[in-house]
């Protein structure tokens, strides 16, 4: 995984809420069993106007010239505005490994969806919660050509264009891990023992759930 | 100090360490895994040479790609194929029980687990899918999970989580004749939205939820989900242990009865507190369909399509027209003209044996309307298919010129072959009506199975409650889709229904919006496979969208 400091960036406004991940990544992607490669699906009901079918060569399918994504001022963009409850639906990763792989590094919205947000996380992508009066006057400025942010992760703080400083909260040890781009199951494993040892109290208390060990 | 609620419980039991910033390593007592979310996983463990904490913690199943038709054949398309074929090596490889597709014990992950006494209340239980919320109904914590999170608890039987808030939902009342488990569910849902449990886990409570079957409680938790909640929780009662009794996975003899005694400790204590409480009056709540393209978008079928210039926040206003640009309906439409061309009855969340009871008894004597070009029913595992033979509800279902089909995920979201071609409306008994969740250009309207069964018997929606009645005796068994009210027994109890009278279908007017144009003649009685073979190739099920 990236570890994520800092990034400067364009900013692509999708003004909708309750965008779910069906919509991030359309199931019949999810067939593929690896885990790159999801970025060029990424909102492909909304980006194209043909149908999508996976391992089909996006170069030369027909654009949705009003879908946000591609409209040339935000090629490249690595942070994603977004409203309410965004990433909502389905657990499925491929949402988030798809945000990857298309570029985007950071998504700033007024709520996520609690699996969706931890899924972020696993992916060196930056969820950001803010205020929806803060992200409605942040929808407004990102229509401005040429507009960016920069996100500094050691600090907490958006600062805009015009130089506002906006804060912003993150866990601590999540913070770590995405700064890092520290693998979980690494860890989990430093309490190993801890593991083994609930284990033995729970086998103890309640036998039903080892069968395996009867 | 206040008492510890259902979920505080379960919690403390499972919390193997604590970080200073209050996030925590809980215990997993049980992993289901399917084809979808899972290789990724796999093929990282394998990369970093790690080996499973507790293979025997873990049980698998194929569902989403699986062909629900000449399965005998295998699977057509090679990407599915592939990745069905890679769940069946990787637990090969780890060492982890897995019911692949010629496995009679087969099923949606969410049917098969607690069928199997898979799920038993004070566990948590995980798996790589957000319905994972369903296995709530037992008193467990069951929670959907990454493909990250899924790899983690393969390698450690344990995730990181911070702790959620309570919210208690509180149902009391007696529902309506007619009214089930997903009218319940829709309605809270379109009370709190689908962000009013984001954060929290949900307790469903209350004398209507006491006096639901563990079918009917499934369907209510299974949908937490789309209220927000990560997990849904109902409190362990004579219901619960009841249906447990037996199954295959439940322990037996002595260890029972210890089991037992614990599991009814299961309940939040009277002095508990929430942070958040949910008052709703279950004899006030009529069948519900959802008109747009969120679960959210909900209203009673005596209901009519919402007017978005009468909402007054301007991002939910413009959801509401993108809804109804995208579902090609008209603000003030009666929800009873809305005409439909599919039907679909299975999914993890209404597709249990009582689910096909009760759309059976709307069917029985009746026939699929002329305008509806398909009618499937997929029961949600091969057991359920199983008893639903023995109590004939197939005959029933294909007598009316409905498809009978093989257990598996299907058109709920439309990874195999079951899918709705652009502009089509299916009245669906499955839980999301994303844009393009049934098939690209879908529209999705989400219903209870006698709901569904009932608009496929009319060709349009219609308040369950005010069907035609049959003529002739079959009269007294026409809609009293109670069955979810009823507390005891479950999947144990049969109600054999085999012979279905031979009565022409209601007269009940066809309604003027939304007609689509059919060229098929009425259906006879053909069996599924030849049902499902004359529709490939008609016309009807050619044309592109409507205007």
């Amino acid at each position: 995984m990236k570890p994520f400091y800092r990034i400067s960036s364009r900013v692509v406004p999708l003004d909708r809420a309750n965008v779910d991940t069906d919509a991030i990544i359309p199931k019949q992607f999810l067939k593929s069993i690896r885990r790159s490669g999801f970025g060029a699906y990424l909102f492909d009901e909304w980006r194209y106007l043909d149908r999508g079918e996976p391992d089909m060569d996006c170069s030369n399918r027909p654009l949705n010239p009003d879908f946000v994504l591609n409209k040339p001022c935000y090629f490249r963009a690595q942070i994603l505005l977004a409203r309410e409850n965004f990433g909502c639906g389905s657990s499925r990763e491929h949402a988030p490994w798809a945000l990857e792989d298309y570029g985007f590094r950071a998504i700033i919205a007024p709520s996520f969806a609690d699996i969706f947000y931890n899924n972020c996380f696993k992916n060196g992508i930056l969820p950001i919660v803010l205020d929806s009066a803060v992200l409605d006057r942040l929808f407004k400025e990102a229509a401005e050509v040429g507009y960016h942010l920069h996100i500094d992760l050691d600090d907490q703080t958006i600062t805009t264009k015009y130089g506002e400083r906006i804060g912003f909260e993150i866990e601590r040890s999540r913070k770590h891990r995405l700064r890092h781009g520290l693998d979980d199951i690494g860890l989990a494993l430093q309490h190993a023992a801890e593991i083994r040892a609930y284990e033995a109290r729970r086998r103890e208390a309640a036998p039903w759930l080892f069968p395996e060990a009867a | 100090m206040p008492g510890k609620t259902l979920y505080d419980k379960l919690w403390d039991d499972h919390l193997v360490c604590t970080e200073p910033d209050g996030s925590a390593l809980i215990y997993i007592d049980r992993h289901l895994l399917h084809e979808v979310t899972s290789p990724q996983a796999f093929e990282s463990l394998r990369l970093a040479r790690r080996r499973l904490w507790r293979p025997a913690a873990n049980l698998a199943t194929v569902d989403h790609n699986v062909p629900t038709i000449g399965r005998e054949r295998g699977i057509a398309d090679p990407v599915s194929r592939l990745q069905v074929e890679t769940l069946d090596r990787n637990c090969a490889e780890f060492g982890i029980l897995e019911f692949d597709m010629g496995d009679e014990r087969q099923g949606i992950v969410h049917v098969m687990g607690p069928e199997q006494g898979a799920t038993l209340p004070g566990m948590t239980v995980v798996c790589g899918d957000s319905h994972t919320a369903t296995h709530g109904a037992f008193g467990a914590l069951a929670f959907g999970i990454g493909t990250s999170e899924v790899e983690l608890a393969l390698a450690t039987q344990c995730l990181a989580q911070r702790k959620a808030k309570n919210m208690l939902v509180r149902v009391e009342g007696t529902p309506g004749a007619g009214v089930t488990a997903k009218d319940l569910v829709l309605a809270i849902i379109g009370k709190i939205g689908t962000a009013g449990g984001t954060g929290y886990t949900i307790e469903f409570a209350g004398s209507a939820v006491r006096g639901l079957s563990m079918e009917g409680r499934m369907t209510l938790c299974n949908m937490a989900i789309e209220a927000g909640a990560r997990a849904g929780l109902i409190a362990v009662d004579e219901t619960t242990i009841q249906y447990l009794r037996g199954r295959r996975f439940a322990p037996s003899g002595e260890l029972w009865d210890r089991a037992v005694e614990n599991w009814r400790k299961l309940h939040s204590d009277e002095d508990a507190e929430f942070d958040a409480v949910v008052e709703i009056d279950a004899g006030a709540i009529k069948p519900q369909v959802t008109w747009g393209t969120s679960p959210e978008m909900v209203v009673p079928v005596d209901g009519r399509v919402p007017d978005p210039n009468q909402e007054s926040d301007p991002v939910k206003r413009e959801s509401m027209k993108r809804a109804l640009r995208y579902m090609d309906l008209r603000p003030g439409t009666p929800i009873s003209e809305i005409r439909i061309d599919r039907v679909f009855i299975g999914s993890c969340t209404n597709g249990r044996i009582e689910d096909l009871r009760a759309a059976a008894e709307i069917v029985k004597g009746r026939k699929v309307a002329d305008n509806v070009t398909q009618a499937l029913v997929v029961p949600g595992s091969g057991p359920v298919k199983q008893q639903a033979e023995q109590e004939g509800l197939h005959r029933i279902f294909l007598e009316a010129g409905f498809e009978w089909r093989d257990p598996g995920c299907s058109m709920c979201l439309a990874m195999n072959a079951d899918r709705l071609e652009p502009g089509e409306r299916c009245a669906s008994t499955s839980n999301r009506n994303f844009e393009g969740r049934q098939g690209y250009g879908g529209r999705t309207h989400l219903v209870s199975p006698a709901m569904a069964a009932a608009a496929a018997v009319c060709g349009h929606f219609i308040d369950v409650r005010a069907l035609p009645a049959l003529p002739v005796k079959a009269t007294n068994t026409a809609p009293q889709a109670r069955a979810h009210t009823e507390a005891a027994g479950g999947a144990i109890a049969a109600a054999p229904q085999s012979e279905a009278t031979d009565v022409p279908k209601s007269a009940a007017e066809p309604p003027q919006v939304r007609a689509a144009k059919t060229t098929r003649t009425r259906k006879s009685a053909k069996t599924g496979e030849q049902a499902a073979t004359a529709r490939r190739s008609s016309p009807a099920r050619r044309r592109g969208p409507k205007p």
